[in-house]
């Protein structure tokens, strides 16, 4: 086991913990922050795998921005009783069942493959020539994406405005 | 060189199995919405690993791709749940309970 590999698992465990604290928390701002130190997790396992400049976006724009989106809205809601109803403890026990039988059955699919134990070889590849990628094969793609997050803009807009509200019930 | 293929599509299986119980198990809209980002983050690991095992930046291109998909998908839901916040004053999804005949 070389030290790529070490690494690989220390941040593997690194992520399944913290996600693991994340859904189990009862208030939703320190499952937030747990969350982010999942995404700064799988940050450092973007770069392993070869591309620092997804770790940086990852970086950027899951921890940084959808995070603080999180917290904001947290903070808007104030409804944190923490008196969440939870699952019916009566599909607890089929759930956790099907869940491992899915879990075994996908793992002897995956690692009965001849690919699956293929162990993978190191690739760095730079932003200039991931950019070049891009937009010469999917610039299509990227068009739709920024059009897609244009929808969202309006859509936030327009979903957040007070209106309304003071037609109906005063304040 | 570094670890099988089939690890991680195993540690991405895991995350997404992670996202799949915040969603189903919990009873707040914050939460299921964050378990769907956990869920979208669990895929783009296993692009990750597939496009490092066919020396491809097809599997990167696709993390770009989902990395704009989920801060849109954010952007809408949270106002979606503000929105619902307002007019039942409730982020429990039981509590919708409007169209019930």
């Amino acid at each position: 086991m070389n030290l790529y590999a070490l690494m690989f698992y220390a941040t593997a465990v690194l992520i399944i913990a913290s996600t693991v604290l994340a859904v189990t928390r009862r208030q939703a701002v320190h499952s937030v922050v747990f969350l982010v130190v999942s995404f700064l997790g799988s940050a450092m396992l973007f770069y392993l795998l070869g591309s620092p400049f997804l770790a940086a976006l990852q970086v950027i724009i899951y921890a940084g921005a959808v995070m603080v989106l999180f917290l904001f809205v947290i903070m808007m809601l104030k409804a944190e009783q923490g008196e969440e109803k939870g699952f019916a403890k009566r599909f607890w026990a089929p759930g956790v069942l099907a869940g491992f039988l899915f879990f075994a059955a996908a793992c002897v699919a995956v690692f009965s493959d001849p690919s699956g134990t293929v162990p993978l070889k190191l690739n760095a590849v730079t932003p200039k020539e991931f950019g070049r990628f891009i937009f010469e094969r999917y610039w299509l793609a990227v068009e739709l994406i920024s059009l897609l997050l244009f929808l969202g803009l309006v859509a936030g807009i327009h979903l957040g405005r007070d209106k309304g509200r003071g037609e109906e019930d005063p304040e | 060189m570094i670890v099988p293929y089939g690890h991680v599509l195993v540690l991405a299986g895991i995350i997404f199995c992670l996202g799949l119980t915040c969603v189903v198990a919990r009873r707040n809209l914050i939460m299921v919405l964050i378990g769907v980002e956990i869920m979208l983050n669990g895929a783009a690991v296993a692009f990750m690993g597939s496009g490092l095992l066919w020396q491809r930046l097809e599997g990167q291109a696709f993390v770009l791709f989902i990395l704009g998909i989920a801060a849109t998908e954010v952007s809408v839901g949270l106002a979606l749940i503000l929105h619902a916040y307002r007019r039942s004053g409730s982020v429990d999804p039981d509590t919708y309970s409007v169209l019930k005949g």
